[in-house]
């Protein structure tokens, strides 16, 4: 099982719709068709070390993507903030991993709009 | 980043790495894909940045260097030996006159290249308030450049840098050796690097032949990863292991400067105590064959090339001698 992890903590599954899997090495140029979906998409990481999807979610919301965008896999609570400033609007965590970081490591970084670098410099 | 983040290697950490990117996939590859990059970013920056730029530069205005009366540093120039050698070997001329630009040099002859404890780098941070308008940086020669001390105030620094064991004069000569940190600390390393550098060091200072040899460029690796940059060495040291010993591969005549060149291997590799009289073979030739004292190492090996050299490293009746 997994958990949810948004702003305001913890959450049991809540999508009942279609999803689109996506993984860590899908070429970006793909992520053209499915940008137009309905679908949440859910982002595979396979571990904490592999940030592609930070990628792959930038991209996603350049090209218009306005639904929901999920990361899916081990990433630890420091990384919240990071997946949230890509455009992920939430976190799937292994149960695992919210036993060993349990939620308010996560609602620590819920503050990811501040003190962004990229942001200041965008404006 | 971005591009790297998705073209770089994941299945082999020690592969995860942007030169290897780059090698394996051609820089124009590359170079695109960074480019399509900034130009789908480049839209989301409004131009703030230009203004934190302009910030930024204003903090690193030019300090303020009034000309000082130099008197103290030609009574210590005339009287103090020491004084004269770092002078000499550690001070290059500011562009702004009555200054200079100083190296303090982290390579004490056998300590490890390129540290300082604690109390020496408060030491420094305090030396950089008082002499050099409180900067201070670190160069890709593991040294630390004091950047603006001016020359009144030159004899009082070396005095002070002498007491905390900073007033090495040796940047530049054979003992200001770059050297990764090699099989003592690196977990990918296949071959020790920081020993060889303090034997090095010791070694030729104990021959007297340090100041002879004059500019020199000596950088070992401990590894493929080239993290000390020995293919640019005028001597390059490459660690290897060869059936679990380590062995040094020799590269000579890199040049990391403007007329930037990859160093020639020589051939086949030493063990690791023959690497110091290996590389004494070499030096002795150069010694052996310049034309004048003022012809440096890399001068006379651009003038002749790497053969006199390699026929002095692996001549066998030399080696047994040495
Ligand atoms: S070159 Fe030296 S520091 Fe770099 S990876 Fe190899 S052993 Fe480590």
């Amino acid at each position: 099982m997994s958990v949810i992890v948004r702003d305001d903590g913890f959450h049991a599954e809540d999508w009942a719709g279609p999803v689109v899997e996506i993984a860590a090495d899908t070429a970006p140029d793909v992520l053209v068709a499915v940008a137009q979906s309905g679908a949440l998409l859910r982002v595979g990481f396979a571990n904490f070390g592999d940030g592609r999807g930070f990628t792959l979610a930038r991209r996603l919301r350049a090209q218009g993507f306005a639904g929901r965008l999920r990361a899916a896999g081990p990433l630890v609570a420091d990384q919240y903030a990071m997946a949230r400033r890509s455009g992920f609007d939430e976190v799937e965590i292994p149960d695992a991993i919210a036993v060993r970081q349990p939620e308010p490591q996560w609602i620590a970084r819920a503050n990811w709009r501040e003190n962004t670098y990229q942001q200041r410099l965008r404006g | 980043m971005a591009a790297y983040n998705l073209a770089g290697r994941r299945d082999n950490k020690y592969k995860a790495r942007l030169k290897i990117t780059v090698f394996e996939g051609g820089l124009e590859a590359f170079r695109d894909a960074v480019e399509a990059e900034f130009a789908r970013t480049r839209a989301a920056f409004s131009g703030v940045d230009q203004a934190l730029l302009a910030e930024i530069e204003a903090a690193f205005a030019p300090p303020a260097l009034p000309l000082r009366d130099a008197g103290a540093y030609h009574a210590a120039w005339a009287a103090d030996a020491d004084f004269r050698a770092f002078a000499t070997q550690n001070v290059v001329a500011h562009k702004v006159p009555g200054y200079g630009i100083v190296t303090v040099s982290l390579k004490a002859h056998g300590a490890t290249p390129g540290d300082a404890t604690a109390a020496q780098m408060r030491k420094l941070a305090d030396l950089a308030d008082a002499y050099s308008a409180g900067e201070l940086r670190i160069s890709h020669e593991q040294n630390v450049i004091l950047p603006h001390v001016a020359l009144a105030d030159l004899p009082a620094l070396h005095r002070a840098l002498a007491a905390a064991g900073l007033g090495t004069a040796n940047a530049g000569l054979i003992s200001d050796i770059i050297a990764c940190p090699g099989m003592d600390y690196c977990a990918l390393a296949t071959a020790r690097s920081i020993p060889v550098a303090q034997e090095l060091a010791t070694h030729f200072k104990a021959l007297g032949l340090e100041q002879e040899i004059g500019q020199i460029k000596i950088k070992i690796s401990g590894c493929i990863n080239a993290c000390g940059h020995h293919h640019v060495g005028h001597i390059g040291i490459l660690g290897l292991d060869r059936a679990g010993v380590e062995n040094y591969q020799i590269t000579l005549g890199g040049d990391a400067t403007e007329r930037a060149a990859i160093g020639e291997k020589t051939g086949p590799g030493f063990a690791y105590d023959e690497i110091v009289p290996a590389i004494e073979r070499i030096l002795r030739a150069y010694l052996a064959l310049r034309q004048a004292p003022e012809e440096t190492f890399i001068e006379t090996f651009r003038r002749l090339g790497a053969a006199p050299f390699k026929a002095a490293l692996y001549d066998e009746g030399a080696r047994d001698a040495a």
